[in-house]
């Protein structure tokens, strides 16, 4: 690791701080030292000297900083992805802490939250010490374990909440599985407000959804493909959100797909009575149910693939504030298991490494600005889990994505440091790349 | 003469232009069904594998049928025998079963897609013999067959197709086939059972059977599976009949030359009454006869592998 960096002449935007110009970053023994912009510096004075380090060098002299020149570049906080299933313990055949982590890198992601859903469930502490243990040893960035909100992600009873919140988990979520039961999404939300931390919900209505592989319609009926109708995602949108008015619990919806639940989630915002946050993919604004044409299991994905309608409600729903995140939802799975009947093959998208260039796309449409990235990919994720990540304040974390808007490059599964190379993006050409990712000043830079 | 692709996998991928090859090559086919020696020597030398997932007698026996009489040496590979029920994929069964020489793959599977995915990994020609709840083409083809021959004609003609649609590949693959050649095709059944969206395909929707019946040409009836009762899709077969089913009564709000289908197996009372299926206006027994016919157009139109 680096003592000094210096990234010097890249525009840096940083949200919390409510910086967006051209900057010099001083990075220290991989923490953030300060942030000098360049308009503060009056006219003909000499760019500072990077401080004298305490005790000096052995030479005894001032040890020159690593210099990272970003002129032309854009210099955000590390990206932090609230949803990623690194699938170790029990499935490191899909993915393990180190190739996720190492693809999380890639991705420009410096923190990512792993979920639960592994073999064995992350609902004990043990488990939850095994993945930070191992996030240590081999992560290439920093891992926050996501534990299950009730034993073995059944739905029954309420796994140790505040035993695991010890051990390190920052958020629960049964995620894979939605919480069958009203009463126990409500028993659950309740207790949860002991500790500061929000519950997040997969909602999914499985007598709906049950048997489906694909977005409900017309095209789901020509294919001859079970479908799922967006109202399995919206009854239990509406359900969880009225649970979290009733209990006062801190509730964050994940993978939002339909244009039904960016207006219920409107709609409660506008209210105001419950604290709630919403997350969406770059897959559900990026691809539509058509994806699926050929029987293309890559884009098989849980919630499905949806409308254009949806997509344009999601992109909508980004703009307005209404969903507060963009999250992965890293889901790899062996090439084996989608190489099989699209009914068979699991489901999931390999996304930490395509997220960002997808993303770039909305700033190119006009969506949203690089700001918004920054506060959706960085700064909201960071504040919905409490971590001090998504901020290049002075004394946070070295986390930082240097980003180079301008270039072009094609899709490559067969690339990814990711063992999962499930995408339906593969070969897609993109604007706007990650060019160098620091995490706690260890600098990674990618061609 | 033949067809574009190497496989037979989809009515959705014919043209109005393919569909009538493969019916007037059939005619030509059913006439050597006349003959005392009923062989065509086209595809000698070439081998068949029937790879059938689900049971099925009739529809095996003629693929089976249809490849004897052009020649080619046929394979029933038995899937209960077989190293699928030891775990092997269906890519590694296909491919090896390739690797044994076959020129044409029967298949059924009971998910849709697979004959579209052996399509694209296997050299062979591909012919779907029914996927999932997506297609049965032969069946549709054997049906336009059947139509023609009584009405010398598609185009203009009022077909109606009753039951479970949703479930229902042959249902699918018909009405595919029968917009493409310019019949006005209307569905009648539970709205359980029949997906709203497909007026977007222009189709005709109706619930009342009596209604939907008036002025039709072709009457095709599909069988209600027994594992539908008791899903919520409708109450009991007692009260499908009531609804839905065919009899002599339902049958005389059709015109009056209306001819009556089914692919077969019947339910007798639960979808058909026995007076209507064993009736004159039944063509149920000729569309088995002439499935072999249609089956043997396919293969000879598809030729084999391509280089």
């Amino acid at each position: 690791m680096n003592q000094k960096i210096l990234i010097k002449n890249g525009h840096v935007i940083d949200p919390s701080q409510n910086i967006d110009e051209i900057c010099d970053v001083f990075i220290e023994d991989g923490k953030i030292l300060k942030i000098e912009q360049k308009s503060s510096r009056a006219a003909g004075t000499p760019p500072p000297q990077p401080p004298l380090a305490k005790g000096g060098n052995e030479k005894g002299g001032m040890a020159s900083p690593h210099t990272i020149e970003a002129k032309g570049m854009y210099v955000l906080p590390g990206f932090v992805d609230m949803h990623v299933h690194l699938r170790e313990p029990g499935f490191e055949y899909k993915e393990t802490i180190k190739t996720g982590t190492e693809a999380a890198v890639r991705g420009g992601f410096t923190s990512v939250c792993c979920m639960p859903n592994t073999k064995p469930v992350n609902d004990n502490s043990s488990v939850t010490e095994f993945i930070i243990r191992r996030s240590i040893q081999e992560g290439f960035c920093t891992v926050y374990p996501i534990g299950a909100i009730t034993k073995g992600q059944k739905g029954e009873e309420l796994a140790e909440l505040s035993i695991m919140h010890d051990a390190g988990c920052i958020a629960f979520s049964d995620d894979g599985w939605p919480v069958k039961e009203a009463l126990m999404m409500r028993r659950a939300l309740e207790y949860s407000k002991i500790l500061d931390v929000p519950v997040i919900s997969h909602c999914e209505d499985l007598s709906l959804s049950s048997g489906g592989v694909m977005n409900e319609g017309l095209l789901s009926v020509t294919l001859g493909l079970q479908g799922v109708p967006a109202q399995a995602e919206e009854i239990i949108v509406a359900r969880d959100i009225s649970l979290a008015e009733l209990t006062g619990a801190r509730l964050h919806i994940a993978h939002i797909s339909t244009a039904g639940s960016v207006e219920l989630l409107r709609t409660a915002k506008k209210r105001g009575t419950a604290d709630i946050t919403a997350e969406t993919c770059p897959h559900y604004f990026s691809a539509t149910e058509e994806a699926v044409k050929g029987y293309n299991t890559n884009a098989k994905v849980n919630p499905p693939l949806r409308t254009k309608a949806d997509v344009e409600a999601i992109k909508q729903g980004l703009a307005d504030g209404t969903i507060d995140v963009i999250a992965t939802d890293h889901a790899p799975h062996h090439s084996d298991e989608k190489l099989m009947e699209f009914d068979r093959a699991p489901s999931g998208i390999s996304g930490l490494e395509t997220a960002f260039g997808l993303c770039m796309k909305l700033v190119d449409e006009g969506v949203l600005t690089l700001k918004d990235l920054a506060e959706k990919m960085a700064l909201t994720p960071s504040k919905i889990m409490r971590v001090k990540k998504g901020t290049l304040k002075s004394g946070s974390d070295a986390d930082i994505v240097i980003i180079d808007t301008k270039k072009e490059y094609k899709i490559d599964a067969a690339a990814f440091r990711s063992k999962g190379k499930n995408t339906p993006f593969d070969g897609m050409s993109l604007k706007g790349a990650v060019v160098t990712t620091i995490c706690k000043g260890k600098i990674y830079k990618w061609d | 003469m033949s067809l574009k692709s190497k496989d037979l996998v989809s009515i959705k991928d014919l043209e109005p232009e393919d569909l009538e090859l493969i019916l007037d090559t059939a005619a030509g086919f059913k006439d050597v069904l006349g003959r005392d020696i009923k062989k065509v020597p086209a595809l000698r030398g070439k081998t068949t594998v029937n790879l059938f997932y689900e049971p099925s007698t009739r529809t095996r026996t003629s693929f089976e049928l249809a490849a004897k009489r052009m020649s080619t040496d046929v394979i029933n590979f038995a899937v209960s025998t077989s190293s699928v029920i030891k775990g092997e994929t269906l890519k590694d069964t296909a491919l090896t079963i390739q690797a044994l020489g076959a020129d044409f793959i029967i298949v059924r599977h009971s998910c849709s897609g697979v004959a579209a995915f052996l399509a694209r990994n296997l050299n062979a020609s591909v012919i779907n013999a029914g996927d999932g709840i997506n297609e049965h083409p032969t069946q549709a083809l054997l049906d336009l067959f059947t139509i023609k021959e009584k009405k010398n004609t598609i185009k203009g003609l009022e077909v109606a197709i009753i039951g479970d649609i949703l479930h229902s590949r042959v249902a699918k693959s018909d009405i595919y086939a029968l917009i493409k050649l310019g019949a006005h095709v209307r569905l009648i059944g539970p709205p359980t059972l029949v997906p709203a969206c497909m007026k977007d395909l222009g189709v005709e929707i109706f619930t009342d059977m009596n209604k939907g019946l008036k002025g039709v040409d072709i009457i095709m009836m599909l069988r209600i599976q027994m594992e539908r009762q008791g899903k919520g899709f409708f109450p009991t077969t007692k009260e499908y009949f009531r609804n839905w089913g065919l009899n002599a009564d339902r049958l005389a709000r059709a015109k009056e030359d209306a001819i009556v289908m089914h692919p077969g197996p019947m339910n007798r009372g639960v979808e058909i009454s026995s007076e209507v299926a064993d009736g004159s206006r039944s063509v149920i027994l000729e569309q088995v006869t002439n499935g072999i016919a249609v089956r043997m157009a396919v293969l000879y139109l598809l030729g084999g592998v391509r280089e």
